[in-house]
């Protein structure tokens, strides 16, 4: 599904991203751990089509087509999304109308007709329960006032709606507290399908603890240094980032 | 004084008050009096002068307008007229073209007994109550030459008067019309509003053309609210584009009263709208919005000043201007504090988007502080769309076009948003939409 090629990847002339190979299949679900500075954000903004950050080698492949080549919207019409890590506040659009526009764009850009506010409203009312919330902050100006806390969960429902193939989670976890990591991982669990893939990009282990990952990649001054199953992020956990960051040196 | 350019409006003036105002009462004669003498000696002002800095009237200074007085009367039809209005549609309607009082076009039934709502001329010849002690009694005229003329050639305009205890339960639209028959004519509509103690109203005040004349309009509205009071007031101004609008709004409030102002403005070559509030009275909350939509060579300036005169009052002030093409943008947020007026809240935020690269803003807070216990915040954004929004919006699959519009859609909702009024906002908003659609500049620039 996702297939990425020795990814070297920079922002303003500084190289982040220092070869990085990865394939992640259908069904699958993998987690890029990694510390501050590895890399792991750049990575998840690069997929998702940031124009901020220029590529400089390599190649990211989705579904056969040049991934890099592609439009962040057009990204998003083949089915990527991504939860950002810092929300972005959109001044006086509400939170339903945005993410009606969003449903829409998509399924236009797919040749399906457009949901109308009533049809919207009860797919709406359906992902709201998925996540527990009530509709309060639907009609308030999208992320605006939002605690933390709220703006992750408020892309966790654009998740929902959006319903992707392929979901980049980048650090969804950080500053959440239990009640609202325990929802998160709920809400990115019942999404879990056959055909489809998550990235949870973390740098902790704790989502890890109710999200199960296939494949677990530790990233240290932007490269994989080394990939293994669930265990590894355990092991993480306890020996900390420092002992990967030496045998890279090594 | 050798300025020329006021000379034309002078002699203007002699001849206005030896016919049409021959007949007016004496204390109205010597204000307008008063106030010719102080246009004299201000004169037009240029931008050497603080408050003028941004703005430049040489092209209206340089035209020299006649008065309305001498134009042809104007045919129109309420069937011509409405489609025009965005106001709303209430039972209580007042209509002006080119300055004078139009009574076919106008609609006054289901107003409350006590209530007075109608022509400013008319309510002067019959001597009604309150007119004398408000009229250009709360206007700053001996700051402001605009106000000072438009107060020399005072003579119609709309009169809302609201006795003690009665809240309206409609709003009252004024609309002053010009037509292709103001051309190069200026017009100095004056609209007085008076809420009683405990009284309410909602106003719709609106200005626009019918054709695309190269008019002049110079308005003062005096708004005062008594004691625990309460005025929601509109202003839209979307007169042609050749159009030139100078205005003062001058709230003056009493103790524990609310005053909310909406200022929108699509129209006009060249706007300047003075909104100066005066909290009177403890308790007293005033609260100013401003939503700004223009494009081409237009340019629009407002001028805002909140005097906080006794203690415990709010204000809050929230201006966004979307400017798009070459158009210019100034906002200049004064706040006054005087000696006394301890517990003061006020709040400013000014946004500007621009649209492209020939688009320009300036956005300036004043602060003068004479107590020592106050809460005074000032914000402003100013600049093109922010690219962190547009990526999240084109990660969530809207094309840059589609998120470009609805970011700028955003800036003139988040104002709607604060709009009561429900068939105004709704119309408010269909004209947004509309003027987003007619295509812009930064779309060219895009491709």
């Amino acid at each position: 599904m996702l297939e990425i090629k020795n990814l070297h990847a920079g922002v303003e002339g500084a190289e982040i991203l220092r070869g990085i190979d990865l394939v992640v299949n259908e069904g699958e679900v993998h987690a890029i751990m990694g510390p501050n500075g590895s890399g792991k954000s750049t990575l998840a903004q690069v997929r998702a089509g940031h124009p901020g950050f220029e590529v400089t080698e390599g190649t990211v492949t989705y579904d056969g087509q040049n991934l890099l080549d592609m439009e962040p919207e057009d990204r998003a019409h083949a089915g990527i999304f991504m939860a950002f890590q810092y929300p972005v506040e959109v001044r006086g659009i509400t939170n339903a109308y945005f993410m009606r526009s969003a449903i829409n764009a998509i399924r236009k850009s797919r040749g399906e007709e457009e949901l109308d506010p009533i049809d919207f409203m009860e797919l709406l009312e359906e992902k709201l329960q998925s996540i527990g919330w009530d509709d309060s902050l639907m009609n308030r100006p999208v992320n605006d006032g939002f605690s933390g806390g709220e703006k992750k969960r408020n892309e966790i429902l654009q998740l929902a709606v959006l319903e992707p193939r392929l979901a980049i989670l980048d650090e969804t976890d950080s500053g959440l507290d239990i009640d609202a990591l325990k929802t998160v991982a709920a809400a990115v669990n019942k999404l879990r399908r056959p055909n489809n893939a998550t990235i949870v990009v973390t740098h902790y282990q704790r989502l890890l603890q109710y999200i199960t990952p296939d494949v677990v990649h530790v990233l240290a001054d932007g490269r994989i240094v080394k990939s293994g199953d669930k265990s590894l992020a355990l092991e993480l956990e306890a020996k900390g980032y420092d002992s990967f960051k030496t045998t890279v040196a090594a | 004084m050798t300025d020329v350019s006021i000379d034309r409006y002078v002699a203007d003036h002699k001849t206005f008050s030896g016919n049409g105002a021959a007949g007016a009462p004496e204390w109205l004669r010597q204000r307008r009096d008063a106030a010719i003498d102080r246009f004299v000696e201000l004169g037009f002002p240029n931008s050497r002068h603080e408050s003028w800095r941004f703005t430049n009237i040489k092209p209206l200074v340089a035209q020299q307008f006649a008065p309305t007085e001498g134009a042809a009367a104007v045919e129109l039809t309420s069937a011509e007229l409405d489609p025009l209005v965005l106001g709303a549609p209430a039972s209580s309607r007042l209509v002006f073209v080119n300055g004078r009082y139009r009574a076919d076009l106008s609609k006054l039934d289901g107003l409350p007994a006590g209530v007075f709502a109608g022509s400013l001329a008319e309510a002067i010849e019959g001597g009604a109550a309150g007119i004398e002690e408000h009229l250009a009694q709360h206007t700053r005229a001996t700051q402001n030459p605009f106000t000072a003329l438009s107060t020399a050639f005072m003579a119609d305009g709309a009169f809302l008067y609201v006795p003690e205890g009665l809240a309206l339960t409609t709003p009252v639209t004024v609309v002053h019309v010009t037509t292709s028959a103001a051309d190069k004519r200026v017009s100095h509509p004056r609209n007085l509003f008076v809420i009683g103690s405990g009284g309410a109203a909602a106003i719709v005040e609106e200005y626009l053309s019918v054709g695309q004349p190269s008019a002049w309009t110079n308005a003062v509205t005096e708004a005062v609210v008594c004691e625990n009071g309460m005025l929601d007031s509109y202003r839209i101004q979307h007169e042609s584009d050749r159009s030139y609008h100078t205005a003062t709004t001058q709230s003056y409030q009493q103790r524990d009263s609310n005053y909310s102002s909406t200022a929108v403005v699509f129209g006009g070559a060249l706007s300047r709208h003075d909104i100066n509030a005066v909290l009177d009275g403890p308790g007293a909350e005033c609260t100013l919005y401003g939503l700004t939509q223009v494009r081409g060579r237009q340019h629009v300036d407002h001028h805002t000043a909140i005097e906080h005169a006794k203690p415990h009052c709010n204000s809050w002030e929230f201006f966004n201007g979307i400017y798009d093409g070459q158009a210019r943008g100034v906002f200049t947020g004064r706040i006054i504090v005087q000696p006394g007026a301890q517990r003061t809240d006020s709040k400013q935020t000014s946004n500007s988007l621009l649209l492209s690269e020939g688009a320009r803003a300036d956005s300036q807070p004043q602060l003068e502080i004479y107590a020592d216990d106050v809460k005074c915040t000032h914000g402003a954004t100013l600049g093109p769309i922010d690219q962190k929004s547009l990526f999240y919006l084109r990660s969530r699959g809207l094309t840059i076009e589609e998120a470009r519009n609805l970011l700028t859609y955003g800036f003139g909702a988040e104002i709607l948003g604060k709009i009561k009024l429900e068939q105004v906002r709704e119309r408010l908003d269909a004209v947004i939409k509309a003027r987003l659609r007619e295509g812009s500049t930064w779309r060219l620039a895009e491709a």
